[in-house]
């Protein structure tokens, strides 16, 4: 049988193993920040420049293994000739761009934006945003107590286009119960600033999974499920990968979320060790997080090329096998007995 | 993509609801039989084709709401399994638009108005009055809706019956009998023929361009439409060909009418040269302005004038398909829409070799779902793919990645209707109306405390003071307080400047701007605090959400007038109009689209003028 009878034709073996493509060199465009002259390569966004020349621009919803989704906005510039400022981190850099990144406008945003967060959101396990609010002098104290939380699953039935009109004597947040429903991962959105990134991470960015969505509209969107089921009566397939990309620690290990309740989560009394999963030939690296010599939880570089800090729910989850426990199955919360 | 679908599966009734929409099921991957004999195992619909019909979301959704009321799980679940979209995707498009509802709803519904121009008209009372008559009843709902589009004939309500034979309309000056009416007769005022005429005062006049239809009875008559000059435009479009009309629609000078006021040339010029085989022309309808409803009148009382625009821009700039995304409380709108496109099509002058000529272009309607976001431009394209109404960053720009991804015009009603007049007449003689930069005629939306509320059209270079002589001045002797222009997105303007002309210049000149043609008033009687508390509420209801600064920074804005409307403010009042100017400025500075950026200008401006006392109840005076 000759060869083109076949439809698929394998291509020819490599005489030897594949380089990666060199880089194409683009050309550079010159741009002004902050009145330095910087050369960088067409296509690189302003971000991109400002860490160039080693400015510390806060960035909460970007992150460079997901696509930009410029929601968060304490990244902004200034840009002379637009009437508003705009996201660096993902405004590309044009010839002649003259930008302020320390200007009145810009300082004054990124507090406001800063402090609107610290007023809604639970940041107590945020200590990089919180850090960044210090630098900005935020007060939110200036909008009032925090409202009481919701109640479970309350945020999750409000209706778009329609909301109780406050007295003002409050400041709403997104306070509520975390949702608990498997023993793999909680979702405690009372700490979710609405980045985006796990959505884009369970879908087009990573996992193509859709198992989560934003939900809802304005002040009461929200991250969810169809119907907000639990995870375990969604396309869920633990892989984890959002908990990975969630700056808030929203998303978070079930061994983490029980270690802080219980107050013995220290990550000073933690040991990084970086390995190789051995549960496929994939061979994604793992780093797992030790104390007291257990593994707490996992993560996996964001810099690895080929998997970008994702991996699947063997390598994520699987680890309880080590310690023998049977937290794989979603069901059992048991120890199982030594 | 392989997708989760878990919960019920669709009842019989709910199955033939979104088949009627969809079409049967062709394959065991859409949710239908297996087709052993041409399907075996491998299904003939998935992948890239199955994910292709996600535009339909939306329709498909419509279609269960107008059965049933509410979109229930089976049909939901169906629905995302016909056309491939991940349910929590899905979920995440049904619970943007306030007009869904995932939960049970009674099959009809009064929608009524609660916002600035139904308020001063006693809509309240009017809601109050519904509830306490339906409340609790399994057949009727009451629920409150931002403005319905209907200023002119404040307060308004709007019906909404699901069944096998949806049916729905709007009441203008709605009043517990004339909603009961229609409830139970199912006979709605939008469709007896003098509608029209109580929204155009000044109907039958002869320098009436735009207007010059309305009214006359036969909107969908291509011969009527003819006989006053109607494809006449379209006509001249054909034998010119896209260069020419371009540079008509440049010498026109022809502003955009949807707020922003760009050059319509410029941006047709600038479809018609980006690269690539498919455009498209997309006419905004989604008129959620509080204040507007030109734009309805436009569709209801002359929708070919509309669709002929929007023939000549496909024309102009090589498009050949064409959305119009009309709000979904027009249900008046899109019938006569609808009727215009079929008798256009029959008589050729849309679909394929339109009138003989190598030229095509189609028409769809898009219905929006409830969400004044909508009518910006990317959040409408997002809307029609069928993902949530979230505004995209730009750049890039429309005209380069629109919708589809593709070369897009998107262009407001009045704009299109326009189109066909400056064909008509050339575009230098159009030029020659109006004043500076302002050209042609304009549609001016008066509503409020004047006699007779209504559209008005008048070539550019009017004042305020002779719009407002014009509509009949005040009601009572009660002076003018204050007029709102732009509506909820535009500015509180003050008694002295009744003589600024309405004209793009002229209202930028005193800091305030024309928007889309919103001339509110209110009278020294208005409780203008109540006022600021809607619009704020507007705000905290419209935002999409996505950005931080407008999310956040909607609420924090209605937390604090209302702390001023109850005179609790934290700290001294000093320091809370302080931090509302820090809230406006982030918003203005740092959102993503006009809808941050404007949900802090009305307010700002009254507290400029009037001052903060201004919030409180017993500072506005008793109706004489
Ligand atoms: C929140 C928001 C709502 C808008 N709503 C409408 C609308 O209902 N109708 C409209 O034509 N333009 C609306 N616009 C303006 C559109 O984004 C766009 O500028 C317009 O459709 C362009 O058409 P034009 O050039 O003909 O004016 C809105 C803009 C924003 C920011
Ligand atoms: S859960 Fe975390 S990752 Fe997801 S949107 Fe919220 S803060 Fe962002
Ligand atoms: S994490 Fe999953 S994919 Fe990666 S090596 Fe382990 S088992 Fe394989
Ligand atoms: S400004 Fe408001 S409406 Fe516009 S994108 Fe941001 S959150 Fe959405
Ligand atoms: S980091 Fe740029 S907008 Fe969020
Ligand atoms: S219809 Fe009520 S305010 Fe417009």
């Amino acid at each position: 049988m000759s060869d083109s009878s076949y439809w698929f034709k394998p291509p020819p073996r490599p005489s030897q193993i594949p380089m990666r493509p060199a880089e194409p060199i683009n050309p550079l465009v010159e741009i002004s920040i902050d009145g330095e002259k910087v050369a960088i390569p067409t296509g690189s966004t302003i971000l991109d420049a400002c860490k160039k020349i080693g400015l510390d621009t806060p960035t909460i919803c970007y992150q460079d293994t997901l696509t930009p989704v410029n929601v968060c906005r304490v990244c902004v510039v200034e840009l002379e000739g637009s009437r508003i400022l705009v996201p660096s981190c993902s405004r590309k850099v044009e010839p002649g761009m003259v930008i302020q990144t320390d200007s009145e406008r810009v300082r004054h945003s990124r507090k406001m934006v800063l402090e609107f967060l610290e007023s809604s959101v639970d940041l107590s396990t945020s200590p990089q945003i919180l850090m960044q609010a210090k630098r900005y002098q935020t007060d939110p104290s200036r909008y009032g107590d925090p409202a009481p939380p919701a109640a479970q699953n309350e945020r999750d039935h409000h209706h778009a286009g329609h909301h109780e009109i406050p007295t003002g004597a409050q400041a709403l947040t997104v306070a509520q119960p975390p949702k608990v429903d498997n023993s793999l991962y909680v979702r405690d959105y009372a700490k979710c600033l609405l980045c985006y990134k796990c959505v884009e991470a369970c879908g087009t960015d990573a996992q193509n999974t859709f198992a989560i969505a934003v939900a809802g509209r304005g002040f009461d969107g929200r991250i969810s499920t169809e119907f907000n089921n639990p995870l375990t009566d969604s396309a869920c397939v633990y892989c984890g990968n959002c908990i990975a990309v969630c700056p808030t620690g929203a998303l978070s290990f079930k061994s983490e979320f029980d270690m802080r309740k219980a107050g013995s989560w220290d990550e000073s009394a933690q040991t990084q060790t970086d390995t190789i999963c051995s549960y496929c030939g994939v061979g994604c690296t793992l780093t797992l997080h030790v104390q007291e010599n257990k593994i707490v939880k996992v993560t996996s570089p964001f810099d690895q090329e080929i998997t970008e800090g994702n991996l699947c729910i063997k390598g994520r989850f699987g680890y309880t096998h080590v310690q023998n426990i049977d937290e794989t199955n979603p069901l059992s919360t048991e120890e199982v007995s030594h | 993509m392989d997708i989760r679908v878990t919960g019920p599966e669709p009842t019989s009734a709910e199955r033939v609801a979104v088949d009627a929409v969809l079409g049967p099921p062709e394959s065991a991957w859409a949710g239908g039989k297996r087709n052993m004999d041409l399907e075996g195992r491998i299904s003939l619909l998935g992948g890239g084709r199955a994910r292709a019909f996600r535009d339909r979301l939306l329709p498909a959704f419509h279609a269960v709401k107008e059965r049933f009321g509410w979109i229930p799980p089976g049909a939901f679940n169906y629905i995302c399994k016909r056309l491939t979209v991940p349910p929590a995707e899905a979920y995440g498009v049904a619970t943007f638009y306030h007009l869904f509802s995932m939960e049970h709803r009674p099959p009809t519904e009064v929608h009524v108005c609660e916002d600035i121009a139904c308020r001063i008209k006693g809509s309240e009372g009017l809601h109050q009055n519904l509830v306490t008559i339906h409340g609790g009843s399994a057949e009727i709902g009451i629920r409150h809706s931002p403005c319905l589009g209907l200023c002119e004939r404040a307060p308004a309500a709007l019906i909404l019956r699901a069944g096998e034979q949806p049916t729905g309309g709007a009441i203008g000056c709605a009043t517990v009998e004339n909603v009961q009416f229609a409830l139970d007769s199912s006979a709605f005022p939008d469709q007896q023929k003098d509608w029209l005429s109580h929204s155009v005062p000044q109907l039958g006049q002869p320098q009436l361009r735009l207007l010059a239809r309305v009214g006359n009875g036969s909107p969908d008559s291509i011969a009527a439409y003819q006989a006053t000059g109607g494809f006449e435009g379209l006509t001249k479009a054909l034998a010119i060909g896209p260069l020419l009309i371009i540079n008509e629609v440049i010498a026109s000078g022809l502003m955009g009418r949807g707020g922003a006021a760009f050059p319509t040339g410029k941006k047709w010029e600038a479809v018609a040269q980006a690269k690539g085989p498919t455009k498209y022309v997309v006419c905004n309808a989604d008129e959620s302005e509080p204040g507007t409803f030109k734009d309805r009148v436009l569709m209801e009382g002359d929708p070919l004038a509309v669709l002929e625009g929007m023939a000549i821009a496909g024309i102009a700039v090589g498009a050949t398909k064409g959305y119009i995304y009309i709000r979904g409380e027009y249900p008046l709108a899109v019938n006569r829409m609808q009727n215009a496109i079929d008798a256009a099509r029959a008589g050729g002058w849309l679909g394929n070799n339109i009138q003989g000529t190598d030229y095509a272009f189609d028409i769809e309607i898009r219905k929006g779902a409830g969400a004044y976001v909508c009518g910006e431009e990317t959040a409408l394209f997002n809307s029609i793919e069928g993902m949530r109404g979230e505004p995209r960053n730009k750049p890039p720009y429309p005209v380069h990645f629109g919708l589809f991804g593709k070369p897009t015009v998107i262009n407001n009603v009045e704009t299109l209707a326009n189109i066909p007049w400056i064909l008509r007449m050339g575009g230098v003689e159009y030029a020659g109306i109006g004043t500076g930069n302002s050209k042609g005629q304009k549609l001016f939306c008066v509503s409020g405390h004047v006699t007779t509320p209504g559209v008005f059209e008048t070539p550019f270079g009017i004042t305020l003071r002779q719009l407002i002589t014009l509509a009949g001045g005040t009601p009572t002797s009660a002076p003018i307080k204050a007029i709102l222009l732009g509506g909820a997105a535009g500015s509180f303007v003050g008694p002295d400047q009744l003589d600024v002309p309405l004209t793009f210049e002229g209202t930028r000149a005193i800091g305030a701007s024309l928007g889309s043609g919103v001339v509110m008033v209110f009278d020294e009687t208005t409780d203008l605090g109540d006022i600021l508390v809607r619009i704020a509420a507007f705000f905290r209801d419209e935002s999409c959400g996505q950005c931080v600064p407008c999310r956040v920074g909607v609420t924090r804005q209605e937390e604090l007038v209302n702390r001023l409307r109850l005179g609790q403010p934290k700290g001294s009042v000093e320091q809370e109009v302080s931090l509302l100017g820090e809230i406006a400025q982030v918003m203005r500075d740092a959102s993503i689209c006009g809808l941050g950026h404007t949900a802090s200008g009305a307010i700002q401006s009254a507290l400029r003028i009037f001052g903060t006392s201004t919030m409180q109840r017993e500072n506005a005076k008793a109706r004489s």
